[in-house]
């Protein structure tokens, strides 16, 4: 197993390598400037924004630049922000909390909803509680986040003036006063997210339910006397949560990443709302790193998730 | 009456006890007019044309907590990095210049003893020097004392090539020396009759030498302090996230009395202009949101709940239409709208006259700007001085036909002009921005009137003002036949905004496109008018010049002016902001308080 993993780990190197290249050639590529918002000002003069584009090295051919920029990354130097002039790891180290606070917990809300309701749903088809959690599911998945967003903001915020939506990192409190108002201000964003992901997902555990649940060794095992819990749990469950599990480990890299639309409106300051405002002012150096970073955690968690396959079905070897 | 108490008022308007309109209605109460009372402060040695904010609060702190909203967060806090106005909003809670431009365009000292004046000899006859005094006692949050050494600093940190600061073009072409401990003098290479760029506003904020003298040049960007800020201004540094928040306390030893009125400050960042218009104005969460560009309407009514309301800071920033003097369609020496081709339709003056009428500003005024717009004929929309009274415009479709069917477009078959086989057909394009699509819906629905063909094109605002050299859809390369956007004037003085059309500032392919010059408009009486007035030391003068080349360019329709744009804000009900067209927003943050 040790040595599955490490050559799987060889493996991701060069696909790891291909990725940055793309995603480099594609953002030197794209149109635009990160000294742009000077052209238009008369106080400062051209000669300024072509300076600071050669200081950059914004004039070097892609191909320098690219050796430049994995020359660094490989002595673990992430880049320097043209915009907010600092190290990029800085920039993003300083947001991580707040990401993995708030989409976590919508991660967390999400499976809480999902699997009991998926499961249960699934053990009674076509029931009244299936018909209900099938309905919410679909207008669930329906509603984009920034609708029930701006929904939860009219409602909760503008008409009953419940909870605040301007997101705040710094709370002017401490203990227990401090704790509740984080829970407070997260209210809004997690149910926006959270209701959104448990949609999808529940639909997605009932049928992986199904799938499982009408085959033979589950008539077996209740042929044997097992009661109805430890059938669904320890016999359906443990294998209907295969695809399950791929699906929430692809998933995760989306926690770290944040969650752009919501952010945006909530002003949560995470990942998400700083890769959205470097894509707008072309700052690529944390373009780059917030996008490779993401290619790093998918193929960190495919690798997880294979390796979560081989412990729940011990039928699965990895060679 | 008096003498002794009108003495003692006099010190109490120099020393900012009183504030000048104070001063003048006191003077009107005892049967003195205005002008009269502006007379005996300026015998008294208060420098003329100075209009200072109202400031009640009577003691220092106290008001709480001051929340700003500012949708796009401040991503740095060194004044000479500042790319964009967020920047430089930021940084300014924490440095200051010497003087920032208050709602009239006029200078009000912050860090200066006195504003430079010919009478108090800070200013040379020939305008080629200018002597600025340090208020004495200033300290920098840390407690060193601020010295003209800072004043030198600045200069020789922001000039150095190798910084790559922002403020390089605020700094260039002078010299600056120390005179003594709270003197400095700059030297200018030309007479300078706009003397009060350097060291003023935004780009003039000024950064301790004792922290950053060994980051200047290519270190500048590994100062620690470029994060945390020390500076002289009404708060302290307390915490910057970049892009989200930044963090102030009260400086308790700041230079001005009584101020600030708050304990706390923060600026927070991020989210969208309409959401920031609703936190202030209707839930009342935030106290003030930077940059409303929202639609009136919807301002109108977010402004029913009546927990603010929105202010309107009236600039020079002109929303403006601008017509190509070359042809975008023919390729000469690899690039379109070269200097060496003629526009085929729009050198007629006919033709540009036709279009101008056929902008309907009252309408895009009603349907798009609402209060946050005035209607013009002119490009140059101020200061007062310089604004043209012998411009006018009007939106007369009937007019445009007659003046297109004398430069000879007939209507054609299909009710679209055409003259010797050749249809009236323009490109208008813009960037991506919801009232500028509109405004095109509006101008296009006109001129399909009077038989002209416009095809719209919009362009990503990322890709439309960048400067990059490959991409043809830059405003600067100008590859249409009519384009718009705004031109914002970041000081209230027009030579910097004028300048741009003079002929040495054609963009082209041979300066990578970096002239600014970009309807490639070239007219000798321009030249010489802006050139004048570059050098010109009498203010009326040199008014009189740029008014001069504003008609100019009225007279040849090089643009069409759609809209003077204020700058819109929204504020909470009590808040008392001070606020100025000229300046950014938080430029006098040291007079904002809190109505009790």
């Amino acid at each position: 197993m040790s040595q599955y993993v490490l050559r799987r780990l060889m493996i991701a190197i060069p696909s790891l390598l291909g990725i940055s290249l793309v995603l480099f050639i594609v953002l030197a590529l794209a149109p635009g400037d990160p000294f742009g918002e000077l052209a238009t000002n008369p106080n400062v003069p051209p000669e300024v924004q072509a300076a600071l584009r050669a200081k950059f090295g914004l004039d070097d051919p892609i191909y320098l630049r690219y050796l430049h920029w994995l020359a660094a990354m490989a002595q673990g130097d992430w880049g320097f922000s043209f915009v907010s002039r600092m190290n990029v790891d800085t920039l993003i180290l300083q947001r991580l909390p707040t990401t993995l606070y708030v989409i976590g917990s919508a991660q967390l809300l999400a499976l809480a909803i999902a699997i009991p309701v998926g499961v249960y749903a699934a053990t009674r088809p076509y029931s009244i509680f299936d018909q209900i959690a099938n309905t919410f599911a679909f207008i669930g998945f329906s509603l984009p986040t920034f609708f029930t967003g701006i929904l939860f903001i009219l409602i909760f915020s503008v008409k009953l003036d419940w909870l605040p939506f301007v997101y705040s990192t710094d709370i002017k409190a401490t203990g227990i006063p401090w704790v509740l108002e984080m829970i407070r201000q997260a209210i809004m964003p997690v149910m926006v997210l959270g209701l959104f992901q448990a949609a999808s997902m529940t639909r997605f555990v009932r049928s992986a339910m199904l799938d499982v649940i009408r085959l033979d060794y589950v008539t077996t095992a209740r042929a044997k006397g097992l009661g109805q819990a430890k059938v669904i749990v320890k016999h359906v469950m443990r294998n209907a949560m295969i695809p399950v599990v791929t699906l929430i480990a692809l998933q995760m890299p989306a926690v770290f990443g944040g969650a752009i639309v919501t952010e945006q409106i909530f002003r949560i300051p995470g990942i998400g709302s700083l890769l959205i405002s470097s894509i707008l002012a072309n700052d690529t150096p944390v373009v780059m790193a917030v996008t490779f970073v993401f290619a790093c955690l998918v193929v960190l968690f495919n690798l997880i998730a294979d390796v979560l396959y081989g412990w729940l079905d011990p039928r699965i070897s990895f060679r | 009456m008096f003498d002794k108490d009108l003495r003692t008022m006099i010190d109490d308007v120099k020393d900012g006890r009183m504030n000048r309109r104070a001063f003048v209605q006191r003077m009107i109460a005892v049967g003195l007019t205005a002008p009269m009372a502006n007379q005996i402060l300026a015998i008294g040695g208060v420098a003329m044309a100075q209009s200072p904010n109202p400031y009640k609060p009577t003691k220092r702190g106290g008001g709480g907590p001051l929340k700003l909203l500012w949708w796009q967060g401040a991503t740095l806090l060194n004044p000479h990095f500042a790319t964009g106005t967020k920047d430089q909003d930021g940084s300014r809670i924490f440095y200051e210049p010497l003087a920032s431009w208050d709602a009239d365009g006029h200078l009000n000292p912050i860090l200066a003893a006195e504003i430079p004046s010919i009478q108090n000899g800070g200013l040379s006859a020939d305008a080629k020097s200018v002597t600025w005094k340090l208020k004495p006692g200033v300290k920098w949050h840390d407690g060193k004392p601020v010295t003209a050494d800072d004043l030198v600093f600045n200069w020789e940190y922001a000039t150095d090539p190798a910084t790559a600061a922002v403020s390089s073009g605020t700094y260039a072409d002078m010299t600056v020396e120390k005179v003594n401990d709270l003197t400095i003098r700059i030297t200018f290479k030309q007479p300078t009759p706009f003397w009060a760029n350097a060291f003023v506003g935004a780009y003039g904020c000024i950064i301790p030498k004792h922290l950053f003298a060994e980051y200047k040049g290519g270190k500048s960007r590994e100062a620690p302090n470029n994060l945390k800020p020390v500076g002289t201004g009404p708060y302290k540094f307390v915490e910057f996230k970049p892009g989200d928040l930044i963090r102030g306390e009260i400086n308790p030893d700041y230079h001005m009395a009584n101020r600030p009125h708050f304990d706390t400050i923060e600026m927070k960042g991020g989210g969208d202009a309409v959401s920031a218009a609703r936190a202030v104005i209707q839930t009342g969460e935030y106290d003030f949101a930077w940059n409303i560009q929202v639609e009136d309407e919807v301002l109108l009514r977010l402004e029913k709940g009546g927990k603010g309301k929105t202010l309107y800071a009236v600039g020079g920033d002109i929303e403006f239409i601008a017509l190509n003097f070359t042809d975008p369609n023919t390729e000469v020496d690899g690039e379109r709208s070269s200097m060496k081709t003629k526009h085929p339709i729009l050198s007629d003056a006919r033709v540009r006259k036709a279009l101008a009428l056929l902008v309907d500003r009252e309408s895009v005024k009603k349907v798009i700007y609402g209060r946050a717009g005035r209607t013009t004929s002119n490009y140059l929309n101020g200061p007062e001085e310089f604004v043209s009274k012998n411009t006018k415009w009007e939106f007369s479709i009937e007019k445009a036909s007659a003046l297109l069917d004398e430069a000879g477009w007939k209507i054609g078959g299909d009710g679209i002009r055409e003259k010797d086989g050749k249809k009236l057909k323009l490109l208008y394009q813009t960037s991506i921005n919801g009232p500028r699509q509109k405004t095109q819906a509006i101008v296009k629905q006109a001129c399909q009137k009077a038989g002209i063909d416009v095809e719209l094109k919009s362009v990503v605002a990322s890709v439309f003002f960048s400067s990059d050299v490959a991409n043809p859809d830059t405003y600067a390369k100008f590859y249409a036949d009519i384009e718009m956007f705004q031109i914002p004037m970041t000081q209230p003085d027009p030579a910097l905004h004028m300048r741009r059309y003079h002929s040495r500032e054609v963009a082209t392919k041979d300066n990578k496109w970096q002239g600014r010059n970009f309807p490639r408009w070239v007219n000798k009486d321009f030249d010489a008018a802006v050139d004048a007035a570059d050098t010109e030391t009498d203010p009326i003068k040199r008014a009189d010049l740029y008014v001069k080349s504003n008609d100019l360019m009225w007279q040849d329709t090089v643009v069409i002016p759609v809209m003077h744009r204020a700058a819109v804000e929204a504020c909470t009900n009590s808040l008392r902001p001070a606020l100025s067209g000229w300046a950014n927003q938080t430029d006098n943050l040291q007079d904002w308080y809190r109505e009790a």
